[in-house]
């Protein structure tokens, strides 16, 4: 398949934001004819590292290498002009222009100074008829589903000669049977000796087509693979665990929990999900244990907290707590009811930059109580500080504003945010990213103190030794659909990772 | 045999089309008169300088702009133009090309502060508004009367159309205005970027398109249109006002909005905001036939079905996007 | 000494403040007897009565548009809102000769600030339930609000002679201080204590910094904005009472034009942006008497209330560009260019 030489290379690539280091030393090869996959969990990296090639970024140290000719690419636009093309997860293109004007905007083939759209239709039908796409390709892209979207993107990107094509999760929209199509496509282009990026965390599909997988971890080259050569279980081990050979479980601090026999089920469901979101689950959660929920990016946990959370709204099936059936149609009636939510996303969802510590704090607390009974300053100041201290937050003051706090120490003040809610069920999703290793034990012994205080704590990492360390139970989730729950001694990194690889498929 | 399709994107124009052919109708049936070729030219003579605003506004709102200064810059325009010809003495065609290059420094500089600087599209051109009054005051608070021979020999040219029927020469800019922005929307770079960052601007930028430089053009075009309206304005009344197109800018947007074009950007045609205008025409004639009816209707009457496209447009949108959410991760 | 200097200069209302002072001083140098305070009759009058009784209705229309520019939105519709107030009142009052009330005065009050209340729900519910634009939303009513108000009217100009009508805009019998001021400091005070006393105040601001953290951290969003846009009404139904009875009129073509303009740069010039987040309503006040002496100075230099608009422009736009990021960095970077370039001149020097 294809030459000897890689038709792209990367060397030695670090880039750094804000002194964060987002890629050290990072080498990536992609031959001519290739499917290569790139892999790594949130903050692994590879992001960073395709705006990085594609020319958003600007790397701070290293080298690329485009046909063994040196180039830097300081726009996307010149990286296409160099036949770099990108099709994004977001399908960027504009869902109000018809399917073959996406395709030439910008490019538009012209005839007596005016654009041709006899012209375009018809080169836009060709180009689509090449990937096997038959379709009007003068109806608006939104009357299209996202697989075709996607299809007019590629299109758009080869017609503009790529020598690499990078697809940026292109699955996550699509069902099995659209997969399949695009794979075929995607076989097609190989054929043709074009070279081709894969970004996806869907094991399986990484297995079906992929020739080569580079995976990265936490900015640095976990190592690049031979797909023929790397069983499942050893990929996800690279992805978010120690080598396998490296069983090390913290069962110390927990064993308090699993030895209390009163754990009274919270909050249960049945059949809850939502379409295209998270495949209906049943789950249990109890007071006093803290529940782990497993998986891959994007496999479904954080959606899963969503819509335990009211955020997004279930579709089918049903919530109970304490055995009485509710529909949490929003956040504010999940504080009420004793839930509380520390989202992933802390810039958009967590974070009031421009108010300050205490209020950042206090305001969960405060929307529970509703906006009549107001927290007095005192009072206010007081639980600041209490969680200031509890949680070693950095601050020069429970007035300083936190948009002038480190990323770490925001979280942290989110954290408190909850805790001050003195919740019921506390749903924690990824709570110590970008955390420094000090504090997040801190945080990690915190949560198994709260469990063992009463509360019921769900908890989603993609650090695995940290679930292992505060879980004393798991639920196991692969392509946004609970898949299995493990206990006792079947949490272990070995068997969860055989888990999620598809190995082994509990019943519950 | 082709197959007639009704490709899902004309449905809004045809939905505008058939309330003006319905508003027509019970006029036609409520007043004998109103079943006259010369009732329906009247609307473009009466509306021309409404349709050129409207051209200009729909270019802004597809961007997802807005621009409510049209009517103090048309006001401004009208005074200028008879200040320079009545008391200056400037000779009519050189106020006119005076004045399409005040209305585009106009929409130029309030364009430059939106994009550049990154200010709110509603206060800059808010402010463009009051600016605009102030600065037509500014140049005399006495309405002042256009005299010049030129202007009214052009005002009161009749361009025959069948047997006794005419339209006038504002009207003929406006039809002329209105062919060159459909070719400017549908066969140029630029008017295809303004549909693309409409759509999504992310994309747009990502796709290489120069959106920046798209969208000060926008309202400089916006602006010159303004002027341009001024002009034919002036040519209607005949005189300098300083509070002449006082509400316009609604009368520009609402028609644009009912013309078929989303508020929130991407969609609509340009042809769509001549009906826009059309079908405001003929609400106001309705009410002044009628003669029992306040004028003020009128405005309450276009605030009310301007009110109503722009709920029908959200709720439309909203369940599209609904749906999508459904498909993404 | 430094610390104190440059914690003054960081309190919100200290520009305000200042700009406040820079006027009042102008005044007092080009403007005769402007300090000058008479009594008669018992009552107070001087220049700068008059200014501060002028502005009370633009104070109290600032107080509701500074909660509604919290929340990063903005009402169009005050003006006209204000002109329906007054042809209520007034057309539910009457222009009696004698005098006498067709519906007793209270009836007449409460109608008019019920109507003005509904129409800021209406906004609100354009706003927070079906996420329609705030500048389109109230658009609306900008334009519809003064066709309503001469429907109420008949088209006429409604002169009221029932005598307490007048109180509202001049003096009540018996209090030497003219009464739109009290009513403002009614107002003033309502508001204070229901922001000082609740979180109402804390969930503006939340919702106007990020309305999705707000939602997540189980802010009802919609509530907070419905009831802003509907206070904000409330308020522009006020001022409009205290604008018609201070001509003892309802003129709905002509009561509170302008006056959202003059309410949003009442707002900008206190300080609060436009774009949401912290707000001060005391800021918006002092803004408030900002813009009323710039009127009143304007006039008193001899330029037209027609003309005025044009200033008032060029100060939106001068507040606008100074709390744009964007224009901080190019002047940022000009200086930066002119200090390199003295940097290369010492360099070449060496």
């Amino acid at each position: 398949m294809g030459g000897n030489d890689p038709v792209l290379k990367m060397v030695g690539i670090c880039k750094s934001f804000l002194g964060v280091k987002a890629l050290q030393n990072v080498d990536f090869q992609l031959r001519a004819g290739e499917i290569h996959a790139l892999m790594g969990e949130n903050g692994a990296g590879k992001s960073t590292l395709i705006k990085v090639l594609t020319g958003v970024e600007k790397l701070d140290a290293g080298e690329i290498y485009l046909n063994q000719k040196r180039i830097l690419p300081k726009s996307s636009l010149e990286a296409q002009a160099l036949g770099i093309s990108t099709v994004y997860q977001e399908v960027n293109l504009c869902p109000n222009l018809s399917v073959a004007e996406n395709i030439y905007i910008g490019r538009e083939p012209k005839k007596m100074g005016r654009i041709d759209w006899k012209e375009i239709n018809k080169r836009a039908d060709e180009a689509l008829k090449k990937l096997n796409i038959s379709i009007d390709v003068t109806k608006p892209l939104s009357s299209y589903s996202v697989a075709i979207q996607q299809m007019a993107a590629i299109a758009r990107a080869l017609d503009i000669s790529a020598k690499i094509l990078i697809l940026d999760e292109p699955t996550s929209s699509l069902d099995e049977k659209e997969a399949e199509k695009l794979f075929e496509v995607i076989r097609q282009l190989k054929a043709k000796g074009l070279g081709i990026i894969f970004i996806t965390h869907f094991l399986d599909q990484v297995y079906e087509v992929a020739d080569r997988i580079t995976v990265l971890r936490n900015g640095k080259l976990e190592g690049e693979y031979d797909v023929a050569s790397l069983p499942k279980v050893q990929l996800v081990a690279k992805m978010i665990g120690k080598d396998i050979d490296d069983l090390s479980n913290f069962n110390k601090e927990k064993k308090e929990i699993s030895d209390r026999k009163d754990k009274t089920a919270f909050v249960r469901t049945k059949g809850l999900g939502r379409t295209g979101t998270i495949k209906p689950f049943d789950i249990e959660i109890n007071k006093g244990e803290v529940l782990g929920l497993v998986g891959l990016l994007g496999s479904g946990r954080t959606e899963t907290a969503r819509v335990l959370f009211g955020i997004d709204k279930p579709d089918t099936g049903q919530m109970y707590i304490n055995e009485k059936q509710v529909h949490l149609n929003s956040p504010k009636t999940a504080v009420k009811k004793g839930l509380a939510f520390c989202p992933e996303n802390r810039k958009t969802e967590g974070v009031f930059g421009d108010l300050s510590v205490a209020e950042n704090i206090i305001l969960a607390l405060q929307a529970k109580r509703g906006a009549v009974k107001h927290i007095k300053r005192k009072e206010q100041m007081e639980v600041a500080d209490k969680f200031i201290k509890l949680l070693n937050i950095k601050t020069s003051g429970p007035d300083q504003l936190v948009k002038n706090l480190s990323g770490g120490n925001q979280q942290k003040v989110i954290l408190a945010r909850w805790l001050a809610t003195n919740p019921e069920l506390l749903i924690l999703d990824e709570p110590t990213r970008g955390i420094d290793v000090g504090t997040k034990t801190e945080i990690q012994k915190l949560i198994i103190k709260l469990a063992n205080e009463g509360m019921a704590v769900v908890f989603i990492s993609s650090e695995l030794e940290e679930e292992l360390r505060c879980c004393t139970r798991m639920a196991v989730y692969r392509d946004k659909e609970k898949i299995a729950e493990l206990t006792g001694d079947k949490m272990n990194q070995q068997y969860i990772m055989q888990t999620i690889a598809g190995g082994q498929k509990d019943a519950e | 045999m082709k197959k007639m399709q009704l490709n899902s994107k004309y449905v809004p124009l045809i939905i505008t089309i058939l309330l003006f052919i319905l508003m027509f109708a019970i006029g036609a049936v409520r007043y004998p008169t109103f079943l006259s070729l010369q009732v329906f030219l009247n609307l473009f003579i009466d509306n021309a300088y409404l349709i050129i605003l409207s051209i200009g506004m729909t270019f802004v709102l597809l961007i997802g702009g807005i621009d409510i200064s049209v009517g103090s810059v048309v006001c401004l325009v009208c005074m200028a133009s008879a200040h320079l010809v009545e008391n200056v003495g400037m000779n009519p065609y050189l106020t006119m090309v005076l004045m399409i290059l005040l209305g585009a420094v106009y929409g130029l500089v309030q364009g430059c502060l939106i994009q550049y600087f990154k200010m709110q599209p509603f206060i800059v051109t808010l402010a463009g508004l009051f600016f605009g009054r102030g600065a037509a005051a500014w140049i005399s608070i006495e309405t002042i009367n256009i005299t010049n021979k030129t202007y009214n020999d052009i005002a009161h040219y009749r361009v025959k159309i069948i047997g006794n029927n005419f339209i006038s020469i504002g009207s003929v800019i406006a039809l002329v205005t209105l062919v060159i922005a459909i070719y400017l929307a549908h066969y140029t770079k630029f008017g295809r970027a303004v549909y693309a960052i409409g759509g999504s601007e992310q994309s747009a930028l990502l796709m290489g398109l120069p959106v920046a430089r798209t969208k000060v053009l926008v309202y400089t075009l916006s602006g010159t249109c303004s002027a341009l309206a001024g002009i034919v304005f002036s040519f209607y009344m005949l005189s300098g006002y300083s509070l002449h197109g006082m509400g316009m800018e609604l009368d520009a947007i609402a028609s644009t909005v009912i013309g078929g074009t989303l508020l929130t950007g991407g969609v609509g045609y340009v042809i769509g905001s001549l009906f826009g205008v059309l079908t405001q025409g003929v609400i106001q004639n309705l009410i002044m036939f009628d003669g029992t009816l306040n004028s003020w209707w009128t405005r309450i009457a276009i605030a009310a079905l301007l009110c109503i496209f722009m709920i029908i447009q959200k709720l439309l949108t909203n369940r599209g996007s609904v749906q999508k959410k459904g498909q993404v991760a | 000494m430094q610390n104190r200097l440059k914690k003054l200069v960081r309190a919100r209302l200290f520009w305000p403040l200042v700009a406040l002072a820079l006027m009042i001083i102008f005044n007092i140098i080009f403007v005769s007897d402007f300090l000058k305070i008479e009594v008669k009759d018992g009552y107070y009058y001087g220049r700068i009565i008059d200014i501060i009784n002028r502005s009370a209705p633009l104070m109290i229309m600032a107080i509701g548009m500074t909660l509604v520019a919290a929340t990063g939105g903005i009402d169009i519709s005050v003006g006209s809102v204000a002109a329906i107030s007054g042809a209520i009142v007034c057309t539910l009052i009457g222009g009696d000769f004698q005098g006498n009330p067709k519906y007793p005065f209270a009836v007449a009050i409460a109608a008019a600030l019920l109507v003005t209340a509904l129409t800021g729900l209406w906004n609100g519910m354009l706003v927070g339930k079906l996420g329609i634009q705030p500048t389109v939303a109230t658009l609306i009513l900008y334009v519809a609000g003064r066709g309503i108000a001469q429907l109420i009217t008949e088209g006429q100009i409604i002169t009221v002679y029932y005598k307490p009508f007048a109180y509202i805009g001049g003096f009540v019998p018996g209090i030497p201080i003219p009464f739109s001021i009290i009513i403002m400091a009614v107002v003033l005070v309502i508001v204070m204590i229901i922001l000082k006393k609740t979180a109402l105040g804390l969930f503006i601001e939340s919702v106007g910094v990020s309305a999705d953290a707000s939602k997540v951290t189980g802010i009802d969003v919609t509530k907070i904005k419905i009831i802003i846009y509907t206070f904000c009404g409330l308020c522009a139904g006020i001022a409009g009472l205290i604008i018609s009875s201070m001509i003892r009129a309802a003129d709905a073509n002509n009561a509170g034009l302008m006056y959202e303009m003059d309410a949003i740069l009442a707002v900008a010039v206190g300080g609060t942006s436009l774009n949401g987040g912290r707000f001060s309503i005391a800021a918006s006040i002092i803004g408030a008497l900002i813009v009323q002496c710039i009127t009143t100075t304007m006039y008193a230099i001899g330029v037209s209330s027609q003309v005025l608009p044009m200033i008032k422009a060029i100060i939106v736009i001068i507040i606008c560009l100074v709390q744009s990021e964007a224009f901080r960095k190019a002047i940022l970077n000009v200086f930066k260019i002119k200090r390199g370039l003295t940097h290369e001149k010492n360099a070449v020097k060496l």
